[in-house]
């Protein structure tokens, strides 16, 4: 009768929650990064208190390096002094509390949220938190996985424990299976468009159905990684073989691996069990979907049209954007594209821009940046030839980190430019002062490269491997 | 120390309509790159209340209200989503606001929020379109009744019981979790 998350919860509760008091859970890995720690930290300092677990935290460094390599001072191009004294602080704070931190140069360094799952850090039934709104994406490994602020990260460190109040269930069931040349992004971007900003406001989403199943647990991270975009504390993808291959073998993997296996079987949700909400989707219906507005529920199928604005915030957002309702949501002309992020930065990803680009040129006007989203995936996709690809077709082929998802570290566009982004928020302003966003799969942010225009992917992948 | 209790509060109202006020409105995130918690006033609201060449939009709400009598904001359905920066509960705070009413605010930043002294309120759909009706309204948010009166408006709002608690008494929650230690290190032995 229980579902997933209620038995990953149970695992991992010191105390059930009263009236009067949040449970208190206990935490399975901490992960950090340089912008919303260095607070927590001091508050840490201020207190005289120590981190408690360190065995359980790693830290990274990826949200305001450069993407561009060191120039012949051997310095790196940071965006302003105060970005480089961030980075400098989490390293001291790594170093003073015996955090183990990849740093740059470390060849496992990449994006908070990759480097857990390519570690084999990320693991079914554990609990994993960050001072990131994107940690859901651990949550494709049956992990409850979700981001906290930073005075959170300050109770994590000192005691490896959060209070939390108990998130409400809902089961997103995706029934039948996926057209050719959609993938996870485009599911996600449904699920948004579905339930709205908000609609998964206070509860932890379970993927179900065959078209969840099918997707590797890249796919899968990616649909959870995009939960909180739908208001959504946390989505969640029970373990099977495909989560246990991805694990087997990874450095953190448990040592003996058929004993945790027998273990992660059980994490499914029973039969029987309850939700507090449910949600079908037609997954064959699904087709690729780009957003139009500011928001990333904001979103429609490539072949289809703006729709009316339903009030005035919608209204300024088409105005914000440019695009008119009734207009075909394909054609707006494009300045930039951007392949990267937690969201679709990892090597499934990169494969996916490369099939379209092999052979193709980016169109003239257009500036393309593809950012692996970690040295792994650097690795993997330069071991297989996909920088050649995105070389030859003209876009750049960057260092790993967020980039363009938060335009912290310089990388940004222009105001007024529209920049098809593989990331998962099309804000205003999110990628630079000004800069409309159209959030898109990394097939469709391929085929738009080649056009200079929002384009279907489809045509460009008859014949090549998806 | 972050934290400031609340009890009770009587202010104007800053009233932003615009619905999903997502945290990098809130604070862009350029404004992130900062070590501190102190000295965001000006970067909330930052690229609504200056244009893209930096200069203040002197007619913006946000740069006509006096903060000093305007405390308690009303924004639109869906405020506080996106990113979990905590940055922006430090800004909103700094740039002089207590409290947001709003039919929805999102998970954490209400968590950040309650964390930091400034109080999420949801109200019901009509008490939100009164208040969004008249800016500059008088309306008292009391904590300790749970109770957001304004005319003769009394209308209860939830605050989670244990964050109400540590707002009321100027408790930090966590000194409450440390207290908690013994029991954390008998789960750690249970499950090791
Ligand atoms: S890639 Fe974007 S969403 Fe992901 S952690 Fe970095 S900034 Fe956040």
């Amino acid at each position: 009768m229980r579902t997933l998350f209620d038995k990953v919860w149970a695992r991992n509760l010191v105390r059930a929650e009263a009236e009067d008091m949040p449970a208190i859970l206990h935490i399975g890995l901490h992960l950090v990064h340089e912008v919303t720690s260095p607070q927590a930290f001091s508050v840490l300092r201020e207190r005289g208190l120590n981190v408690r677990r360190p065995d359980l935290t790693l830290a990274t460094i990826d949200h305001s390096v450069p993407t561009l390599p060191a120039g012949p001072d051997g310095r790196l191009p940071y965006v302003t002094p105060q970005a480089e004294r961030q980075v400098e602080t989490l390293r001291a704070n790594c170093r003073e509390h015996g955090i183990e931190l990849l740093d740059l140069g470390d060849e496992r360094r990449g994006i908070v949220h990759l480097i857990g799952p390519e570690l084999g850090r990320t693991q079914p039934g554990m609990t994993v938190v960050c001072g990131d709104s994107h940690t859901s994406t651990h949550g494709a490994f049956g992990a409850l996985a979700f981001g906290i602020g930073t005075t959170e990260v300050g109770h994590v460190l000192a005691t490896q424990c959060l209070f939390q109040r108990r998130p409400k269930t809902m089961r997103v069931l995706f029934e039948g299976a996926l057209q050719p040349g959609v993938t996870a992004k485009d599911m996600a971007l449904a699920v948004i468009a579905k339930l709205g900003m908000e609609g998964g406001t206070g509860h932890v989403l379970e993927y179900q159905g065959e078209a969840v199943r099918g997707l590797s647990m890249e796919g899968r991270m990616t649909l959870c990684n995009l939960s909180i975009e739908a208001g959504a504390r946390a989505g969640m993808v029970a373990p099977d073989e495909t989560t246990f291959d991805y694990l087997r073998g990874r450095p953190g993997a448990p040592a003996d691996f058929e004993a945790a296996m027998a273990e992660w079987r059980a994490l499914r949700s029973d039969e029987d069990a309850a939700f507090d909400a449910e949600v079908v989707i037609d997954a064959a219906a699904i087709s690729p979907m780009v957003t139009f507005g500011v928001s990333p529920d904001e979103a429609a199928s490539i072949a289809g049209a703006v729709p009316e604005p339903a009030n005035d915030s919608q209204a300024a957002g088409l105005t914000y954007m440019g695009v008119r309702a009734g207009e075909p949501v394909a054609g707006l002309k494009v300045a930039r594209v951007f392949v990267g992020s937690c969201t679709n930065g990892r090597i499934e990803d990169l494969r996916a821009a490369a099939a379209v680009l092999r052979g193709r040129r980016v169109a003239e006007d257009v500036t393309a940046l593809v950012v692996p989203g970690s040295e792994a995936v650097k690795r993997q996709a330069e071991a297989e030839g996909l920088h050649e690809v995105f070389l030859a077709a003209g876009a750049q082929w960057r260092e790993p980190g967020c980039s363009m998802c938060i335009a912290m570290n310089g990388d940004k566009g222009a105001p007024g430019e529209v920049v098809v982004s593989t990331s998962n928020r099309n804000f205003r302003g999110r990628q630079g002062e000004g800069v409309r966003t159209v959030l898109a799969s990394p097939a469709t942010a391929a085929a738009s490269a080649v056009e200079g225009r929002i384009a279907d992917p489809r045509p460009y992948l008859k014949g090549a491997a998806a | 120390m972050s934290f400031q209790p609340f009890t009770a509060l009587t202010s104007k109202t800053l009233v932003l309509r615009e619905e999903n006020i997502d945290t990098d409105q809130i604070i862009p995130a350029r404004f992130l790159t900062t070590t501190d918690r102190e000295g965001l006033g000006d970067a909330a609201f930052h690229d609504w209340r200056y244009g893209p060449d930096g200069v203040l939009d002197e007619g913006h709400v946000l740069n006509r209200t006096d903060m000093a009598t305007h405390r308690v904001l009303v924004a639109g359905d869906n405020f506080g989503c996106g990113s979990s920066r905590e940055h922006a509960p430090w800004a909103l705070l700094a740039f002089g606001l207590r409290a947001v009413i709003s039919t929805s605010i999102a998970d954490i930043f209400r968590s950040n929020s309650l964390k930091n002294g400034l109080l999420p309120v949801v109200v019901d759909e009509e008490t939100h379109a009164l208040l969004l009706s008249e800016p500059g309204r008088e309306v008292t948010v009391d904590l300790e009744e749970n109770r957001l009166r304004f005319g003769n408006h009394a209308v209860p709002f939830e605050t989670e019981a244990f964050a109400r608690r540590c707002l009321l008494d100027g408790k930090d929650p966590l000194g409450v979790l440390l207290d908690a230690l013994p029991e954390i290190e008998d789960f750690e032995e249970r499950a090791a």
